[in-house]
């Protein structure tokens, strides 16, 4: 085998647009790693090591064949739930809520792997019942969704609760469930809005209602939403300029390589710098979708497009929240935010969408 | 039929699914678009709110306090000044445990119990997020000690800071007075006055004295320096500076040398004492005694010593100079001869002296101090030997009204205007009493009473209803000297500005031509240099003067002596014994200075007072510094 051949099954699995658009974001993260981390390579470099894990990772998956993937299914979300079964009953509690498992070696956040293990779980049962869906069909997959999220809402952590409830719907939604029952779902939920607040923390209540009045709070919880917008209304049309923000630099905007990166970069680069990120969004999830419109199975079509329509949500929520038109749930943009975790359960994510494109033909023929 | 159902089923699901995808680009473009609208509606249409939030995060204006002026004496003999040194400061909202961190402190650096009382008083009146000092005064090693240990104790700071210092400390007490720490109430006045802004970062404000009255001038004008800071207030670079101005240097009338003395001259005695140049209305010097420590209240003053100072018997913290308000005594005796002759009784007008005086019709006996009397005593002489007889007779030929209206031509009854104590809008000073002229109106207001005939008796020797303040005393002595044209006594000579070095002399202008016919003035001048001379009642205390001496001796009694009963001042208990006056002029001819004296519970002014008064014009006019004050003794006091 010639070298030549070798690197062209090293790629045979890569998906060259997705690949291009995810690094345009990843070279982002850095650049704004950088300045957030007050012109240190501190963090830079340890998200380079993340980078590097979760690309090698999602490798893995895109050379996984579809059939094997879907046999991961099942155990997956077996194991999920058992670890979020586990975190209930023995979990670590940290900032008041218990989401973490300490298994000796390694503290394992378990509704992390649930951002992956529940669309995949619903793809392989509608996938398993393609022939003959009926509405029990749909019934019983949002019990396979609403189980994990029950879960996880009791850690509690509403925002990965919200996402992965999205992320189920998004697979209910695409399985075709009728706009007849979605439209019922939706006035149910809007008549058992009360008794869920009823059942909110008090935190969570209190971000919720700051969302309104940040003022309110300034020095305390609005305090957050208050720098942030702060940073992004201030870097205007063309932004202060790379490493200019003074909200970042003179340590006014909290978590500001994490969660609240989105203002950092917004304060320096200004909207101009917003539309172009918004551009590298639209890329990868426009190349999603066309892999999703491409894909030759149900359990693929289902999987590709929550896939994209979850990374969509994510950037939706996480700068939303950071302009201030969403409440803050500690949602990090996704592959720009400092983080080894979720940048792990993305790219788990896009290998999926590179071996969704890549082996269709394989199981054509 | 089965397979075509199902390859059309696919190709529906297929169709519908492809539908389905285009319902989610829609709702992602959705998002993205409401991304896009809030971030115009951030970054272009609210941009220059966001712009100025920004800016005023990372801007903080910081105040820089001016250097508050000095004062100084007509020599440049500094009288406050302000010296940097180090305090040791707690911010209540940085410390957790503040009497944990205060013991702890105090292993590092000393702390007395009247630290921490005042650190209590501090932390009771504080405003928000402000440092209050524990200690001050810091020494090199103290500031070493705790510097070395300050990652033990967050918010525990050293800072130095410029602190008011008083020389002369008691003995200027009560003319300069003190500054303190803002408090709710000065912030108030300064709010209502406008001048906040200039009091941004000041922590002192004068309370009392000269400090207080010359506020305005002494303070100076806030700098302002512009500094980016980051989230935790740390000064990260300054942007921009406007210097403070310091504030302005008054330079007094006071001789602090003179001050010095007049205030040891009183040894043991309580008592007050006024100098004025009579050509100018110059104070020279203004005691009131006893004094205080001012360097007390600067930063508070612990409780302890507030009750010491305030329940002493002694009355420190009273300005008797100013406010204290007595009998004149025989010192009335000049104005009230100049208010005969100026009602034209005759200077010849001679009266026999029996010992007494009654009224017509009555039997009561107004005794004279000297039992058996003086003989014949005329209006020259009735000064000299201060005869009582001679001004009883006076007071009840001219009436009450006739007497008062005179002696306000003097200024007795009426604020002298010094400018001392707080300064009003209309530009006279708050604090000042202004004595007592009684008349018959008076009376009916104040005592629903009739004046009687009686009461203008002890009028006449100063003993009656009319009270006056030793300033006032002193000013009307200045006018009598100065051959009747009077000023307004002031004790700042000039403000020195700290901008450029000009200097705004205060003048002053004679008041109103007060109608006294020189050719009394000389009457009466001749007869108080009489005084000090053999036959006079201060004869003693004026004896080997080279220059000539105008005065006049005065005794003011506390409490009444029965008819019949004979005052033994070693009988009667000291509070209650006479307080001793002496008011003079020298040299007589050409007069330079003008004092009164008032020794409280001293007896006799010849002998308590006139000493006094002698050293003061000694030095004045000689330059002679006296040795301690030898003591009198009972059977050398001559009798006024």
């Amino acid at each position: 085998m010639t070298r030549r051949q070798l690197w062209q099954r090293f790629i045979a699995h890569i998906d060259r647009p997705l690949l291009l658009g995810i690094s345009l974001l990843l070279l982002t993260s850095l650049l704004v790693l950088y300045s957030a981390d007050n012109a240190s390579w501190g963090q830079p470099l340890k998200q380079m090591l993340n980078i590097a894990v979760a690309l090698t990772c999602m490798w893995l998956i895109a050379n996984l064949p579809l059939h094997y993937l879907m046999r991961t299914a099942v155990p997956i979300y077996t194991l999920g739930m058992a670890l979020l079964i586990g975190v209930a009953l023995f979990g670590e509690i940290s900032h008041g809520a218990r989401r973490w498992l300490n298994l000796g070696v390694v503290t394992l956040q378990p509704s992390e792997l649930m951002k992956i293990g529940i669309p995949l779980m619903m793809a392989w049962y509608f996938e398993k019942h393609e022939a003959t869906l009926t509405l029990k069909n749909y019934f019983v997959a949002t019990l396979l969704l609403l189980m994990p999220v029950a879960l996880i809402v009791r850690q509690p952590d509403l925002g990965t609760a919200i996402l992965i409830s999205a992320s189920g719907f998004y697979v209910l939604f695409l399985a075709g469930l009728s706009w007849r029952v979605m439209g019922g779902l939706f006035v149910a939920a809007l008549a058992s809005a009360p008794v869920l607040w009823s059942m909110l923390h008090d935190y969570q209540r209190h971000r919720i209602l700051m969302l309104f009045d940040p003022s309110q709070d300034a020095l305390g919880k609005g305090y957050h939403t208050i720098q942030a917008t702060i940073a992004v209304g201030s870097g205007g049309l063309l932004g202060k300029g790379y490493l200019n923000g003074t909200q970042t630099h003179l340590e006014f905007l909290p978590e500001r390589t994490t969660d609240f990166i989105f203002a950092v970069f917004s304060e320096e680069f200004g909207l101009l710098g917003n539309l172009i990120l918004l551009a590298m969004y639209l890329f990868v999830i426009v190349r999603g979708f066309i892999i999703t419109a491409n894909a030759s199975t149900y359990f693929t079509r289902l999987m590709a497009g929550s896939i994209t329509l979850t990374f969509a949500t994510y950037a939706f929520v996480n700068m939303g929240m950071v302009s201030g038109i969403l409440p803050v749930v500690g949602v990090p943009l996704p592959l720009v935010s400092y983080g080894g975790t979720s940048m792990l359960t993305l790219m788990l994510g896009f290998g999926m969408l590179m071996s969704i494109e890549t082996h269709k033909k394989l199981i054509k023929t | 039929m089965a397979k075509h159902v199902e390859i059309k089923n696919h190709q529906r699901e297929i169709f519908y699914f492809r539908l389905r995808l285009v319902v989610s680009i829609g709702f992602v473009l959705t998002l993205l678009a409401i991304l896009l609208m809030r971030f115009i509606y951030l970054q272009v249409a609210r941009h220059d709110h966001y712009q100025t939030l920004a800016e005023s995060n990372r801007i903080s204006v910081v105040p820089i306090v001016p250097n508050r002026g000095l004062i100084l004496d007509r020599n440049g003999v500094v009288l406050a000044h302000n010296y940097s040194g180090y305090t040791l400061e707690i911010v209540p909202s940085k410390t957790a445990d503040l009497e944990a961190t205060i013991n702890e402190l105090s292993t590092l650096v000393e702390i007395t119990p009247k630290d921490r009382k005042r650190f209590s008083k501090l932390l009771a009146e504080r405003r928000n997020f402000e440092t209050l000092m524990i200690r001050n005064r810091l020494t090199d090693a103290e500031v070493a000690r705790f510097a070395a240990q300050q990652y033990r104790f967050p918010g525990v700071e050293i800072k130095a800071r410029l602190f008011r210092d008083y020389p002369y400390g008691e003995k200027t007490a009560h003319l300069i007075g003190y500054v303190g720490r803002i408090n709710q109430t000065d912030v108030e006045q300064l709010e209502e006055n406008d001048l906040a802004a200039n009091y941004r970062g000041s922590d002192y404000i004068g309370k009392t004295g000269l400090e207080q009255s010359y506020e305005n001038e002494l303070h100076g004008t806030t700098g302002v320096e512009q500094v980016e800071v980051d989230s935790a207030g740390r000064a990260v670079r300054m942007l921009s500076r406007t210097p403070p101005v310091s504030g302005n240097a008054l330079v007094l009338s006071i001789d602090a040398k003179l001050q010095e003395i007049a205030f040891q001259s009183f040894g043991n005695y309580r008592g007050a004492l006024v100098a004025i140049d009579p050509n100018n209305g110059e104070v020279l010097a203004f005691v009131s005694k006893p004094g205080y420590d001012p360097s007390l209240f600067i930063d508070g003053i612990d409780t302890q010593s507030w009750d010491e100072l305030n329940n002493s018997p002694d009355t420190p913290l009273n300005n008797r100079a100013l406010r204290g308000q007595y009998p004149p005594g025989s010192t009335i005796k000049p104005f009230m001869a100049l208010a005969g002759l100026h009602y034209n009784i005759s200077p010849g007008h001679t009266i026999s002296d029996p010992g007494y005086f009654t009224l017509p019709g009555s039997s009561h006996q107004y005794r004279d101090w000297k039992k058996g009397g003086h003989g014949s005593v005329d209006l020259f002489k009735s000064i000299v030997v201060s005869c009582d007889t001679y001004y009883y007779g006076l007071a009840t030929e001219l009436g009450i009204d006739k007497i008062s209206s005179y002696l306000a031509r003097f200024g007795f009854g009426k604020k002298t205007g010094l400018d001392l104590g707080k300064r009003l809008d209309s530009g006279e000073f708050e604090g000042e009493s202004s004595g007592l002229l009684p008349s018959q109106d008076w009376k009916m207001r104040r005592y629903k009473q009739k004046w009687y005939a009686g009461d203008t008796v002890s009028v006449g020797i100063g003993q009656g209803y009319n009270l006056v303040t030793p300033l006032q005393l002193a000013a009307a002595t200045a006018t009598l000297a100065n051959n009747g044209v009077g000023y307004k006594p002031h004790l700042v000579r000039e403000v020195r500005s700290s901008r450029s070095n000009e200097n705004h002399l205060i003048g002053n202008s004679p008041k109103p031509d007060l109608g006294i016919d020189p050719a009394h003035l000389d009457l009466v001048r001749r007869a108080m240099i009489g005084v000090t001379q053999p036959g006079g009642t201060a004869v003693q205390a004026a004896a080997g003067a080279p220059y000539p001496i105008a005065g006049k001796t005065g005794t003011a009694q506390v409490v009444a002596i029965k008819q019949g009963e004979k005052y033994i001042e070693s009988q009667v208990s000291e509070r209650n014994r006479d307080h001793a006056w002496f008011i003079a002029f020298a040299p007589a001819e050409q007069p330079r200075i003008a004092l009164v004296v008032l020794a409280e519970n001293g007896g006799h002014g010849s002998s308590t007072a006139a000493p006094i008064a002698r050293k003061v014009l000694d030095y004045y006019l000689l330059g002679k510094v006296p040795q301690p004050l030898p003591d009198i003794t009972e059977e050398e006091a001559e009798h006024d």
